[in-house]
């Protein structure tokens, strides 16, 4: 318990040194909010390094339910491979990005409001979730091949996919958290809203992962990946205009 | 201008137009699709029906967040549940139509599927919208989710569904409907009966339901007010 309250008097020391921070950077205007988004993933970043929560959290989510595959299933096929992959993806996903928002109570919400822009806010959460799901999926990616076997003949673009995939899905989560944290409502919301969005990137990303799978490279999967960049283009800039709309109070 | 009759009296016009000739009018005789081509005018345009009250819907939510005039969230949710209504209608002509000429109701095409998809986001708008009690908030959250939803509409039934293999027509490239691929003697019911009509048919609907939600709210106020002077 002390140390508990150690730490959460930490972060509030953190909080009052990121307003001082965010006050000073605040003057200049372009490179005032790029500092500033530096700042608030610095103070994310920090967070987690101190309370290694999420991280531990979600690896042990991951490590326990790809060892309850490997137990159930032992070694599976290519396509049934491809289809747990990114289902424990999207899971995980769920699970890493809900936090992101959540932990943020109303009172800091407030404070941050106060000294910062709500497009430098979510900027740095998205920046953060999207590093976030890219270093999970290359954990759930090892585990995977680890336990599951290796099926593919072409491990090498699945790397650059499912980095892809992790941080396409976090930039979709990470904007379902901000509507969720709005509504006051738990991660289930978060999750209700979030599968059939996702349902389209979860196609595509099934459609392009054929390349690793696949002794024959199929024709039109340079479109497909244009496309998913495309989507992850547009869902960035759909948070950057409607996040000040959830903001504001 | 939506109280007005006479655009009701040309809706149920053109859906008379288009229901009689659609039966009756002669069409290109074709293998395997034979008489179901009549469908065209059935389901294609609910379709495009469903695609229209979408865009006014989000236009509505636009408007809301705008300006947060409570009526524009009222139209943006009745507009968004007249078009998942018509996508509804959509889906079952068509398995209707699948089931006489691919053999069999539901046979994952990806415009299906896209279909599907796109009908699931509208109705996670409805979930959302639900899960809040309180007015300000549900509207103007539900305006963003909704933007977002609309947003999301493009991939699914737009981009991802043409880059792929389909049994339906127009696959690989542009669907239907140029000069070359409907038929002559059935565009002159398509575009200026079908689908007009239909889209007619939707914005009536809505505009009832937007109506009777405009009325049960005014009850709602005065009966609050009514409360109010008899306390005092």
């Amino acid at each position: 318990l002390l140390l508990y309250a150690a730490i959460d008097r930490g972060d509030e020391i953190l909080t009052i040194f990121i307003g001082l921070w965010l006050s000073f950077a605040a003057n200049s205007s372009i490179i005032g909010s790029f500092s500033q988004i530096l700042v608030l993933f610095k103070k994310d970043l920090l967070l987690e390094v101190r309370q290694q929560y999420t991280f531990y959290g979600v690896l042990l989510y991951v490590a326990s339910t790809i060892f309850v595959l490997y137990l159930s299933m032992g070694e599976p096929e290519g396509p049934v491979w491809k289809g747990l992959f990114w289902m424990i993806q999207l899971f995980v996903c769920v699970n890493a990005v809900a936090k992101s928002f959540l932990q943020e109570g109303r009172g800091r919400l407030l404070y941050f409001f106060s000294i910062t822009g709500a497009r430098n806010f979510i900027l740095s959460k998205l920046l953060f979730n999207a590093l976030l799901m890219l270093l999970m999926s290359l954990i759930s990616l090892g585990l995977f091949v680890l336990m599951l076997g290796n099926p593919m003949p072409n491990p090498g673009y699945f790397i650059f996919i499912s980095c892809l995939g992790g941080m396409s899905l976090s930039l979709v989560f990470t904007f379902l958290a901000a509507i969720a944290a709005r509504a006051q409502q738990s991660a289930a919301l978060m999750a209700i809203l979030g599968f059939p969005l996702v349902i389209p990137q979860l196609l595509l990303l099934s459609k392009i992962s054929n390349i690793a799978f696949a002794d024959v490279i199929q024709g039109g999967l340079a479109g497909m990946i244009v496309v998913l960049v495309g989507l992850d283009i547009m869902l960035v800039a759909l948070s950057l205009i409607l996040f000040p709309f959830l903001w504001k109070d | 201008m939506l109280r007005q009759k006479w655009w009701k009296i040309v809706c149920v016009l053109l859906l008379v137009y288009t229901v009689i000739a659609g039966f009756l009018g002669n069409v290109p005789a074709l293998p395997i699709l034979d008489e179901t081509i009549r469908n065209l005018y059935f389901h294609v345009a609910m379709w495009m029906a469903m695609m229209i009250l979408f865009i006014v819907s989000v236009i509505y939510s636009i408007k809301y967040l705008r300006t947060n005039n409570q009526i524009f969230d009222i139209y943006a949710l009745e507009y968004a549940k007249g078009g998942i209504l018509f996508g509804c209608l959509g889906l079952v002509t068509g398995s209707v139509w699948a089931r006489y000429t691919w053999g069999a109701f539901w046979s994952n095409d990806p415009k299906q599927l896209g279909a599907v998809i796109a009908l699931l986001i509208y109705f996670a708008y409805l979930v959302l919208r639900n899960s809040m009690t309180d007015m300000d908030k549900r509207a103007r959250i539900g305006a963003v989710y909704n933007i977002f939803a609309f947003a999301m509409l493009f991939p699914t039934i737009w981009i991802i569904p043409r880059m792929v293999e389909s049994l339906h027509p127009g696959g690989m490239g542009n669907p239907a409907f140029d000069t070359n691929d409907i038929d002559s003697r059935m565009r002159v019911v398509f575009w200026p009966g079908a689908v007009p009509g239909w889209t007619l048919l939707g914005v009536w609907i809505v505009t009832l339901r937007i109506r009777l939600q405009l009325v049960a709210e005014k009850r709602h106020v005065s009966e609050q007010f009514k409360k109010k002077i008899s306390h005092a």
